[in-house]
């Protein structure tokens, strides 16, 4: 067969691959992309904070049953083959993702919604579980040796490519339709859209054929007989599976959510930023750094894998403070002086009857522009009580929507750019280090958990995790940045003194 | 290097139980605070999933600690 063909070959089948992976991926974010509007639905309304805790709980508990989902289809792969099995988990992740845009509100059915929810988020991370190992052990097992993390790096731009596709599609929707619709049934809409997507990728999967290497060894009868127990209860390989997980993927995965999901959420909720302005920080972040992935995959092909991803994890440490502290800085607007500020729009007066106490609520807010361009909105609250006796409570200012000047606006750009930058530097190569690591009949069992467990315990759990310990007493902004960091440090001193820096031999066979 | 490996295995082994009792006494007091109205909302399922989730992780660091103290990671297979 000619090179050239070959080459056709494989790109065709890193794009069949791809393309359903970065849907699943789509698929798995829309759910955190839209967290603090689905908090509102499924919970009552008075649940405040607890309402976008427990919604990012059910949006954590996706990533918890991954590993689980790596066990179950990951077995399964390593039983009847890749290609069947990732079709079904993608059926799986489309079904349910569409399900989730049915659910009613909880003014509707209560509490049920939550649950119905709950289950159908268990549902996607068991899918999704199944899915990764699947596409990038199918595409590995097609590339060279030489080759694998360039062939493999454009299965990792996937997962940023989804959240890329995720976040466009809900601006794009959100902004034809405008906010209230949006937020009262139009966030609906990118999961409903799903079905359609899944539904090209199936049509595009069927055509593929199974991957070469698991061909050969179903044909020589040298198929796993129990994936699980050889992957698990054999210590050569399951020490690998161990030294993967607490020397790469663990780091990886916090490296992964802290740059592209924390830092978003971080702008959102804690800065206040607008709700389009963080969204389009994070686009522009994501589109300067994508080609990064192929990058690093590649040269991994030249330089080894180690020290490009642990190096990612160290910069991640260094900087990650330093940069969370400009974010808060730079939209701090309680120290804006009164040259800097161009309108003040007339103040809207709301008063809010207390419940059963005859106290009412009363806020005054404001929208102030000023002249760099930037905006916001200024919320002042008191209590005034029915018994006259007692003194009104003034609440503390509170500022929100912040629309960012342009200069502000790149800044924060190239700050993502950088965290996603760090993510290429420790995802890109690792699908190939993964896959080198164990053998063809029970590979895609043994790469799928530690990958798993590394991104989605770890990894997943990081807006979850640093949001909690950023709502402890006592605890600062940058309070939850200490798991990350801890988490990245950890991997970081494993990765460098118990991982080899493999180069891949030109002439390798594979195993 | 192989010294070192085999040494931080005992630290491996220690951290695994040490990392969860600490995640037990935050929980216990976190979620004690969310009880006498402190904390600003109640995390005891939270904390429930947390605990759930990194005991085996834990589990299985010590497991790591001890192959690195038995001189596993000594030679890697790909080495």
């Amino acid at each position: 067969m000619s090179a050239e063909p070959q080459k056709n070959s494989i790109f065709k089948v890193i794009g069949a691959s791809s393309l359903g992976t970065l849907i699943e991926w789509y698929d798995f974010y829309i759910f955190g992309s839209l967290a603090s509007i689905i908090g509102t639905q499924l919970f009552p309304a008075d649940a405040g904070a607890s309402a976008l805790i427990n919604t990012l709980a059910i949006f954590a508990a996706g990533f918890i049953v991954r590993p689980f989902g790596a066990l179950v289809f990951g077995r399964l792969g390593d039983l009847i083959g890749r290609k069947h099995t990732f079709l079904l988990t993608l059926v799986l992740m489309g079904g349910s993702t569409f399900l989730i845009g049915l659910i009613p509100s909880y003014s509707s059915i209560g509490y049920a919604a939550p649950i119905l929810v709950l289950i159908l988020r268990l549902v996607q991370g068991l899918a999704l579980g199944g899915e990764y190992g699947g596409a990038a052990t199918y595409v590995a097992e097609h590339a060279p040796a030489n080759k694998r993390g360039f062939f493999t790096s454009w299965i990792q731009t996937t997962a940023t490519g989804g959240l890329f596709l995720s976040l466009g599609i809900i601006v794009l929707t959100k902004n034809m339709m405008g906010a209230e619709a949006f937020a009262d049934w139009g966030w609906r809409i990118p999961f409903l859209l799903s079905i359609l997507l899944v539904g090209v990728s199936i049509y595009i999967r069927m055509k593929m054929h199974e991957s070469p290497m698991f061909t050969k060894l179903k044909s020589e009868g040298n198929v796993s007989k129990n994936p699980l127990k050889e992957s698990f209860r054999n210590k050569t390989n399951f020490k690998m599976v161990l030294l993967a997980l607490f020397g790469a993927t663990m780091g990886q995965g916090v490296i992964w959510y802290t740059g592209q999901f924390y830092a978003q959420s971080f702008l959102e909720n804690t800065c206040k930023v607008d709700f389009n302005d963080s969204r389009y920080i994070l686009l522009w972040g994501i589109v300067f750094a994508t080609p990064f992935f192929v990058i690093f995959g590649s040269w991994s092909d030249k330089v080894g894998r180690k020290w490009i991803m642990l190096t990612g994890m160290l910069l991640g440490i260094i900087f990650y403070r330093p940069i969370y502290q400009i974010f808060l800085d730079d939209t701090d607007v309680s120290k804006i002086e009164q040259k800097d500020i161009k309108e003040v729009s007339n103040p809207v007066v709301k008063r809010t009857a207390i419940e059963n106490t005859g106290d009412s609520l009363i806020t005054t807010t404001s929208t102030i522009s000023l002249l760099n361009g930037a905006s916001f909105t200024k919320i002042q609250s008191h209590t005034k009580f029915a018994d006259l006796s007692k003194a009104e409570v003034v609440s503390p200012d509170t500022y929100h929507d912040k629309k960012l000047s342009t200069g502000i606006f790149w800044k924060f750009v190239a700050l993502i750019f950088f965290q996603i930058l760090l993510v290429t530097m420790v995802y890109g190569p690792i699908a190939a280090f993964l896959v080198e690591l164990f053998p063809t009949k029970i590979r895609y069992t043994s790469m799928s958990l530690p990958y798993h467990v590394g991104n989605g315990v770890f990894g997943g759990l990081v807006p979850f995790i640093a949001t909690l310990i950023a709502s402890f007493s006592g605890s600062t902004p940058l309070s939850g940045l200490w798991y990350p960091i801890g988490i990245a440090t950890l991997s970081f001193i494993i990765g460098a003194i118990y991982l080899s820096n493999k180069k891949p031999d030109h002439g390798e066979a594979d195993h | 290097m192989n010294a070192l490996k085999k040494a931080l295995g005992l630290f491996w082994i220690i951290l695994g139980p040490v990392s969860i009792i600490f995640m037990f006494m935050q929980a216990i007091e976190k979620v004690g605070l969310a009880a006498e109205g402190v904390a600003k909302t109640n995390t005891a399922l939270q904390w429930g999933i947390i605990l759930f989730i990194f005991i085996p992780i834990s589990a299985g660091l010590v497991i790591f600690g001890y192959y690195a103290m038995k001189g596993e990671y000594d030679k890697l297979p790909e080495d």
